[in-house]
């Protein structure tokens, strides 16, 4: 029965395959690439619908107030508690009026939208979603992910450019600098997975982490080194999909909507969901390489299907960058690049000399002892030495009392 | 240590989150359209005209005196004054509005009309729901949408109302007892003529200067 349910989607998908003829022989295989795509398409649309619910109530929930509870089913008075929310603004972003900037790069303009949302959408290719679910099962599947990711970078810069528009401009040039820097630790904090597991296929990195071993599962998060590489992915994952607290290239206070300021309509909804689809994929991706993908955590836990855990994990994550979102005030551009250079660069080398240690170290106590203290050390250090001499505390001010 | 901060303030963000599905006290808002707040007394936005009685046309207060008209700073006021008049609320013949609108898209509620008014005729509403779907047509308020009892008057704002009524009273019996006076000074003036048929001059008792209202 659990097998059933576990493996309901491959079926599904065999059996709709059944349905297509053998010849010509390239049929069969653009059919399953159609449905592969249909299928991860509309979930993470609809993953999108309801995580865009879930961030208002949540963060509504955070300052004390209920968040969206009105729209139901329209003619009746059923309300849904506000999950019917994201149709409503669905149609709202439809019918709008798609203003295009008189001064603006026409083409550049349009093809924004979906030069960010194209890329960030392909990484979704290669997660392996549940057991025998992986859309693209290729060997440099995590090289795919952050080669094919980092497009969004252009795409930000295009939109940023096309528009004409000096605040744009700024929130591009932010993001760019943002998102180059922070790619750095992003790719980093993942060397150590890769040295371990010893592949870069997603899928056998899952696989890598299936055993459960006395109450814990064989997870990577579990190590030193894997929890310091951890905490370090969602950071530069965070900074990566422009979430707050470095959501600087939109910065409302400041340059109002950054980069996608010029856009309404739908163009500005694709963009919209072009940053939820990323941090899916950033989701999806720290699931896999840290949190054991699509494995339970419990193995008595093992009769829910492999494909709910994985994107319960990845709705975690998407509910913790709420939380941070709720949580943390804006860095400052000094803040952010020193955040990035002076303390995420160094801690992700440092996670690679943990996990070789961990992988050269056969003595178990030795092992955690000093794999720790190459994690933790480096951190005590760092956070030491960069708030040495900054004043940190309430802030007088010298002429408004 | 490096990040200890952020731990703390998740942890107070945590405790609302959670905490506003457990406490009432910590969700503090009103599902408005179904809840409401009881407003309070001093509320006021938009001005409405106050009639006594039952007709609104009839016990209307306002005189058409323009004073409101050409107080209003945002001049969202516009009044026709007519050309008969009617008995006011002391039964005095008075001119009346045959036109009086206000446009509440213009107007800002500042209640200068309300405090030029010499008449008590013209109040500041509590209505804060006046949105449309006409913009030109639903937002211009004309005489009988504008008119309001001076019951609904006492219901919205009881104090302002009770001191105005009781002004109004004291006029009336001021006014009653002028009219009484000055119907008895002429009724004895009558009878002193009367009595004092013969031409023959008095100069010891003076009469009443007749010239005195107009000083």
């Amino acid at each position: 029965m659990a097998e059933f349910f576990d493996q309901i989607f491959v079926n599904l998908k065999h059996w709709l395959l059944g349905f297509v003829p053998a010849q010509p022989d390239w049929l069969q295989p653009l059919a399953t690439v159609v449905i592969s795509v249909a299928a991860i398409l509309g979930v993470f649309a609809s993953l999108f619908a309801i995580a865009t619910v879930i961030e208002r109530k949540g963060l509504g929930r955070i300052q004390n107030r209920p968040g969206p509870n009105r729209v139901g089913i329209p003619f009746t008075d059923i309300s849904l508690f506000g999950f019917g929310q994201p149709i409503a603004d669905g149609i709202k972003a439809l019918i709008k009026e798609d203003l295009v900037p008189r001064a603006a790069d026409k083409v550049v303009h349009f093809l924004a939208p979906l030069a960010m949302f194209v890329p960030l959408a392909l990484t979704l290719l290669v997660l392996p979603m549940g057991r025998n679910m992986t859309a693209m099962d290729i060997d440099a599947g995590l090289l795919f992910f952050f080669a094919v990711g980092a497009g969004a970078e252009l795409a930000v810069f295009m939109a940023g450019w096309s528009s004409r528009n000096k605040y744009s401009l700024f929130g591009a040039m932010r993001a760019i600098a943002q998102m180059i820097s922070y790619e750095i630790p992003f790719i980093l904090s993942t060397v150590s997975v890769i040295m371990i597991a010893g592949t870069l296929s997603p899928v056998k990195i899952v696989e890598a982490q299936q055993t459960y071993n006395g109450w814990l599962p064989d997870w990577f998060v579990f190590t030193p080194w894997g929890l310091a590489a951890f905490l370090l992915f969602i950071t530069a994952a965070t900074a990566e999909s422009n979430r707050s607290p470095f959501d600087l290239p939109e910065g409302e206070s400041e340059i109002i909507a950054g980069y996608f300021i010029e856009y309404s309509g739908f163009k500005f909804a694709i963009f919209f969901m072009a940053e939820y689809f990323g941090m899916f994929a950033a989701g999806g991706m720290a699931a896999t390489l840290f949190l054991g993908g699509y494995a339970a955590p419990v193995e008595w836990l093992n009769w829910i299907p492999s494909w709910a855990w994985f994107f319960a994990k990845t709705m975690g994550f998407i509910f913790f960058l709420i939380w941070i979102r709720g949580t943390v005030p804006r860095l400052r551009q000094d803040q952010l690049m020193n955040f990035a250079w002076k303390f995420m660069l160094p801690m992700a080398l440092m996670t690679i000399l943990a996990a070789a240690s961990w992988h050269f170290i056969p003595d178990a106590f030795t092992r955690w002892l000093v794999s720790s203290t190459l994690v933790v050390a480096p951190y005590l250090l760092l956070g030491r030495g960069l708030l040495a001499g900054r004043q940190i505390g309430k802030r007088a001010y010298r002429y408004a009392d | 240590m490096l990040g200890e901060a952020i731990i703390k303030g998740m942890a107070v963000t945590a405790k609302n989150f959670l905490g506003s599905y457990v406490s009432e006290e910590r969700l503090p808002t009103i599902e408005y359209p179904e809840q409401r707040q009881p407003l309070k007394e001093a509320v006021r936005n938009f001005p409405f005209l106050v009639y006594d009685g039952d007709d609104w046309h009839k016990g209307m207060r306002c005189v058409a005196c323009q004073i409101c008209e050409k107080e209003c700073p945002p001049k969202c006021i516009y009044i026709v004054k007519s050309k008969d008049k009617k008995p006011d609320y002391m039964g005095k013949a008075q001119f009346y509005p045959a036109t009086f609108d206000i446009d509440v898209s213009v107007c800002m509620s500042c209640q200068i009309c309300v405090e030029v008014c010499p008449f008590e005729a013209i109040k500041m509403d509590n209505e804060f729901e006046l949105s449309t779907s006409d913009r030109f047509g639903g937002l211009l308020l004309d005489k009988q949408k504008l008119a309001k009892s001076n019951g609904y008057y006492r219901h919205i704002h009881p104090t302002e109302a009770g001191e105005v009524d009781a002004r109004l009273a004291a006029e009336k019996v001021k006014a009653e007892a002028k009219a009484k006076a000055d119907a008895e000074a002429k009724a004895k003036a009558a009878a002193a003529a009367a009595a004092a048929p013969k031409p023959v001059s008095t100069p010891a008792t003076p009469a009443a200067p007749p010239a005195a209202p107009n000083g």
